[in-house]
């Protein structure tokens, strides 16, 4: 049973990771009706560019916010530069070109800082507290949980709350009746990129800590996790994205500690096939279908 | 997928119409269309053939490498190209290929069943497993679009190669298998280079290939396949199963990689899965976009570019004068960065890629000879 509690908590923690990178997926799902395939290298690139920060003023929390702002600007760019042109031939093209955006991404991250693992220090204690004698969640855990939960609160009040989620909302439902009310549709893209992409720069520094370290490949499998924990909850629902992260990082968590850790990829694969094949919205799809 | 009308109301029938070239017009070539393909593949072959005579043996492998990709690319862009299902998952279908061949080989060997058709064989295995796979993969394909497909495939790519270390028994793990070399027969005389005699194999592998694929782009399937790409309603419509032709259009694509794969494991006489990692697909779908999706002659360029991306880090260490630590950073990652950068300005720019700007140019000199009007069209179409 011990074990049980503790591999539930750490399913959790590592839940909340995949929860907070899927919601960036969807994220742009929602905005743009894209799934960004770049989305894992340009998590890394920003988490570089924290590392970096970290490295020159000692300041995990400096480092945390030149991520953060680097991943807004690199949305921002992104989408500018790129997406906008890729748009017209279809999601096909653009999915072509974010695949492209992946090998130049971490071709030069390669060439900049080399190709070997360079260590990330996480910014608490990740040796788990016991509570009643059952090993539970380490402090880094619990920041990262945190941090996570932070990210979808703040994220549902811009949406709900502001003018600029009302905009943002209405641009990415209905992209041709938004612009003759007089919404910038474009604008509100480049915004959805880059909060997006600022999300996954988050979500990257939070990562990083508990992998090998820093690496250009060390989002690749966190990606193809995070995209199945957003297809589990279905790609249109911030709280299903959530509600899949957590959910993949339990079953994760028990299938790695009950039938080893070489089993994962294979479990990831049979979940997101399974879901797919029996229910291809997602879980919290039934609601919209019916309106469709 | 939940799609608003408005979108998909100034959007094209298919995401992928705009890469390729427009609609055949004028008439069709008389002719017997298999005759045609037997001829042109009987003309390239014995001209390679002749080619590889000249060669250095490690160029010869090179010739091998090219043959052995464009068995693996000629099936991706009938896949991508001409049925509009984009599959990042091809390495992964090469390396099912690949270890097929490796374990039938090993067996043949542990049983001392000897032979020159044991190569045949177990390439036949090797295309016929990944064919069942293939058909998994292209079940589950059939019902999805787009990004989700691209997802799943994607998934297949990253994570199938983990089950060699699931396995270790069968697979050996990271080590992964070796087998006996292939050596060319004794009636070729005993100085025979084994490198060309490889470069003959991957060579027949190819052309077998290009021959069917060829031949099956122009048949009644083959119009299926561009029919369901370029709207599926209208192709439900006309009375072409579309899930079938889908599936159908996996199963094919799937086999091809599997017959690459297992030539080019065939070429080091050993299989391990650092040899398939994710960035084998990317390359893949890469080189096939750089090369042009519209056709087969596409996938030429595709199997040349893969070959070329391969050896050009090795190229540019060698040629430039670098410092030890600038050159390491460099390696394979410079070349990287200007393939995937090409990718994005062609995906961009020139959707046709490498064979759209040769087509171009073609009908331009041709025009310009004036030796008759520019209604006859290359066969490759």
């Amino acid at each position: 049973m011990e074990r049980f509690w503790f591999l539930t908590f750490d399913g959790l923690a590592g839940g909340a990771v995949y929860a907070a990178f899927a919601l960036a997926l969807v994220l742009i799902w929602r905005a743009a009706r894209v799934v960004n395939f770049a989305q894992g290298a340009m998590a890394v690139a920003t988490a570089y560019v924290g590392y970096a920060v970290v490295s020159a003023t000692g300041s995990y929390w400096l480092g945390l916010a030149a991520a953060i702002l680097s991943g807004l600007a690199l949305g921002a760019l992104v989408e500018r530069v790129l997406m906008r042109f890729a748009g017209p031939g279809g999601p096909l093209n653009q999915v072509i070109v974010a695949l492209g955006l992946v090998l130049v991404i971490q071709a030069m991250l390669g060439m900049i800082f080399g190709n070997e693992y360079r260590p990330a220090p996480a910014p608490f204690d990740t040796d788990a507290l016991t509570i009643g004698g059952v090993a539970a969640l380490s402090p880094y855990d619990l920041w990262v949980l945190g941090a996570a939960l932070t990210v979808v609160a703040l994220l549902a009040v811009l949406f709900t709350r502001t003018p600029v989620g009302l905009r943002m909302r209405a641009a990415a439902f209905a992209p041709e009746v938004s612009r003759l009310l007089g919404v910038s549709v474009g604008r509100m893209l480049t915004l959805g990129w880059a909060l997006a992409a600022a999300v996954g720069a988050l979500a990257g520094m939070l990562v990083v800590p508990t992998g090998l370290g820093l690496h250009s490949h060390a989002m690749d499998l966190v990606f193809v996790i995070a995209f199945t924990a957003a297809v589990v909850g279905g790609l249109d629902s911030p709280v299903g994205a959530v509600v899949g992260g957590l959910l993949v990082g339990l079953i994760l968590s028990y299938v790695t500690g009950y039938l080893g850790p070489d089993t994962t990829p294979l479990a990831v694969l049979v979940l997101l096939l399974a879901v797919l094949l029996v229910r291809p919205g997602g879980l919290f799809s039934a609601a919209r279908a019916r309106h469709v | 997928m939940t799609t608003t009308p408005t979108e998909t109301a100034p959007a094209p029938a298919s995401p992928l119409r705009r890469l390729l070239p427009g609609a055949p017009a004028g008439r069709e070539p008389r002719g017997s269309t298999l005759l045609r393909h037997l001829a042109v593949a009987v003309f390239v072959g014995t001209l390679v053939v002749l080619v590889t005579n000249q060669l250095a043996p490690y160029q010869n492998l090179q010739v091998a490498r090219v043959c052995a990709f464009l068995c693996v690319t000629a099936g991706h862009t009938v896949l991508v190209g001409l049925n509009g299902q984009l599959s990042l998952g091809h390495g992964a279908l090469m390396a099912t290929g690949a270890y097929t061949v490796a374990l039938t080989q090993q067996a043949l060997d542990e049983r001392a069943v000897r032979g020159w058709w044991t190569l045949p064989a177990s390439l036949l295995a090797g295309v016929a497993v990944t064919a069942l796979g293939g058909l998994v993969v292209g079940l589950a394909a059939a019902r999805l679009r787009g990004p989700y497909l691209a997802g799943v495939t994607l998934a297949v790519a990253t994570l199938v190669p983990a089950v060699t270390t699931i396995f270790t028994g069968v697979f050996n793990g990271e080590q992964g298998l070796s087998f006996p070399a292939q050596t060319p027969p004794a009636a070729l005389g005993a100085y025979f280079q084994p490198e060309r005699w490889l470069a003959w194999i991957a060579l027949a592998a190819a052309l077998l290939t290009m021959l069917l694929l060829a031949n099956l782009a122009r048949s009644r399937f083959g119009r299926s396949l561009r029919a369901v790409r370029d709207d599926e309603v209208a192709a439900r419509l006309a009375g072409i199963p579309v899930a079938r032709t889908q599936v159908l259009a996996f199963v094919v694509s799937a086999a091809c990689a599997g017959l690459g794969g297992g030539v080019y494991a065939m070429l080091t006489a050993t299989v391990a899965p650092g040899k398939f990692p994710l960035d084998l697909s990317l390359f893949l779908l890469m080189a096939i976009v750089i090369g042009g999706l519209g056709s087969l002659a596409g996938a030429v360029w595709g199997a040349l570019l893969l070959v070329a991306l391969q050896d050009l880090p090795g190229l540019l260490t060698e040629h430039l004068s670098l410092s030890a630590g600038l050159a390491q950073r460099l390696e394979g990652n410079l070349a990287l960065a200007v393939f995937g950068l090409v990718l994005i300005v062609v995906m961009l720019a020139a959707p046709g890629g490498l064979q759209g700007g040769v087509r171009a140019l073609t009908t331009r000199l041709r025009r310009a000879v004036r030796r008759r009007p520019a209604t006859r069209r290359s066969p490759d179409r």
